[in-house]
């Protein structure tokens, strides 16, 4: 067990946001959440790297435990944090710098400027991506002229070179078309050999393709919580039947 | 049976009258040019750019004036950018919005509106009466500087304000702390805005007239140091045609001081679209 939340509740100034949510997340596990918009599946996803603390009125309480540890305690290193639980966004978003500046931004922040250390990062964090042999010559042209699938990949590298050990991605695929979605999914698989990946989509097929455990979340709640075979065929909760089956959401 | 205008007519209407205004508007531009050049070309000889000011401006050159202008612009800009763009950041990143800003917005654009003598009478009787720094090209500086920190203000934060949050977020999500995130991201993004400022700022002091003659004084002398007098080139075309010393010389200043602001304009829209093309 690598994350476990426990009475967690979150309020946006009076609204409650996620309504006491107890989960588990296991390690080198994609674990997918699931649920209509607006039921907090994404404010849930941001808890684990404390992105909402960014937005004014967020009141938390409850505890979120990573390898045992609070990271809401005071004592717990924010930056610190942020550099093992890394964030994939919706929309593919490079900086407007180079190829090469967008992937080092991270290592850089965090003090390596030898060029030959975050050339070889460069080049780790690409093969990851398997982009690699598609950009080594042209590592100096601006990331934003990349399409939408490579801008996406060559965000997930820009994480991977701060070495994280979480990955969270949020809808990572929904601005990018099918085939590009199929690449990025089994980019995931491979990379859950070495990370622990949490997805939030929108999308209950991929959730289905990819998902090891998946969480379905409702009004802020997460209703239920078990392996995608058992939640996608016989969920436990008439909520989470009538969603999959398409009732309603 | 009313008469209407076809869809068609009034298109063909609305388009003319728009081509009208924005001809005007042309010819209204060109023609000052034209005229400012046509009257001032002919007085533009190397020694009338490089000579020194002869009685009182009817003989010689206007290096002195050259110079005192490009003096007093550099002092205004070396000072107003950097309180400029660091007072937008503040504003920005730091008070989230709140009635501070606000308040300091509201007075930046009061403070951008206020006539320029206005702020030659402050800088008179602040830097130079005050603080004794005399008529000097310290105390032109100073003043413009005042003067053209609102507009650095209001575009800086502008600027910066339009730098995508997600931006924010990633960095912060990759470690970076606030001023990793402010100094790597957030100002190289919004730098294209914030030199648009700095240029308006840099056109405005060039061409000011009013703010430096109380401050910087009318001397004619070479500037030997940020405490000499001088006599910008906008006070000396005002000083030429108002006291009839010499039209042909203040047809020629003002030929100078034009140049010289296309030419701002034109290298910093260059570098702009350098800086632009670079990443996008």
């Amino acid at each position: 067990m690598i994350i476990r939340t426990a009475n967690l509740n979150l309020y946006y100034h009076k609204f409650q946001a996620l309504k006491n949510v107890n989960v588990e997340i296991r390690r080198n596990v994609i674990t997918g959440i699931i649920g209509p918009s607006g039921c907090g599946k994404s404010t849930l996803l941001r808890i684990f790297n404390r992105m909402n603390d960014l937005i004014e009125g967020v009141r938390i309480t409850g505890s979120v435990l990573i390898d045992n540890e609070d990271i809401y305690s005071p004592m717990h290193d924010l930056i610190l944090l942020r550099k093992r639980v890394g964030l994939v966004f919706q929309r593919p978003n490079a900086f407007p710098l180079s190829i090469f500046d967008n992937i080092t931004y991270g290592p850089r922040v965090w003090g390596i400027s030898d060029k030959k250390t975050l050339t070889e990062i460069v080049e780790r964090s690409l093969t990851a991506v398997d982009l690699f042999d598609d950009l080594k010559d042209r590592l100096d042209c601006p990331a934003l002229s990349l399409s939408a699938e490579k801008q996406q990949r060559l965000c997930i590298a820009r994480l991977l070179a701060v070495e994280p050990e979480i990955l969270l991605m949020d809808e990572p695929c929904s601005a990018l078309d099918p085939i590009a979605t199929s690449k990025i999914e089994e980019l995931m698989i491979e990379l859950k050999k070495k990370y622990t990946i949490i997805i939030v989509t929108h999308n209950m097929q991929q959730a289905a393709r990819i998902a090891d455990e998946v969480g379905f979340m409702l009004l802020g709640e997460l209703v239920e919580f078990d392996t995608a075979k058992t939640l996608f065929t016989s969920p436990n909760d008439r909520r989470t039947n009538d969603y999959i089956s398409g009732r309603f959401g | 049976m009313t008469f209407r205008i076809g869809p068609r007519t009034s298109q063909i209407i609305a388009y003319v009258a728009l081509l009208t205004m924005t001809a005007i508007m042309v010819i209204v531009l060109f023609f000052i040019i034209f005229y400012i050049l046509r009257n001032g070309l002919g007085q533009l000889t190397l020694e009338f750019l490089t000579d020194k000011t002869r009685e009182m401006g009817k003989e010689g050159g206007i290096l002195p004036s050259i110079m005192g202008t490009l003096f007093i612009t550099i002092v205004a800009t070396v000072i107003a950018t950097p309180l400029g763009v660091g007072s937008a950041v503040y504003l920005v990143e730091y008070t989230r919005g709140g009635p501070i800003r606000r308040i300091i917005s509201f007075g930046a654009d009061c403070l951008a509106g206020v006539p320029s003598i206005i702020f030659g009478l402050f800088g008179f009787i602040f830097f130079v009466i005050s603080m004794n720094l005399g008529w000097s090209i310290l105390s032109g500086g100073l003043t413009l500087a005042v003067m053209i920190l609102p507009t650095i203000i209001r575009t800086s934060e502008e600027a910066i304000k339009s730098v995508p949050h997600t931006y924010r977020e990633i960095s912060y999500s990759l470690g970076g702390g606030k001023l990793d995130t402010i100094l790597r991201v957030v100002l190289p993004t919004a730098m294209p805005g914030i030199l648009t400022g700095v240029i308006l700022g840099i056109g405005r002091a060039v061409g000011e007239t009013a703010a430096v003659i109380f401050t910087a004084g009318s001397s004619l002398g070479l500037p030997t140091s940020i405490f000499s007098s001088t006599r910008t080139l906008a006070v000396h075309f005002y000083i030429l045609a108002r006291e009839g010393i010499s039209m042909p010389k203040a047809y020629g200043t003002a030929a100078v001081l034009i140049i010289i602001i296309l030419a701002i304009n034109f290298i910093a829209y260059r570098l702009m679209h350098r800086f632009i093309a670079r990443y996008y």
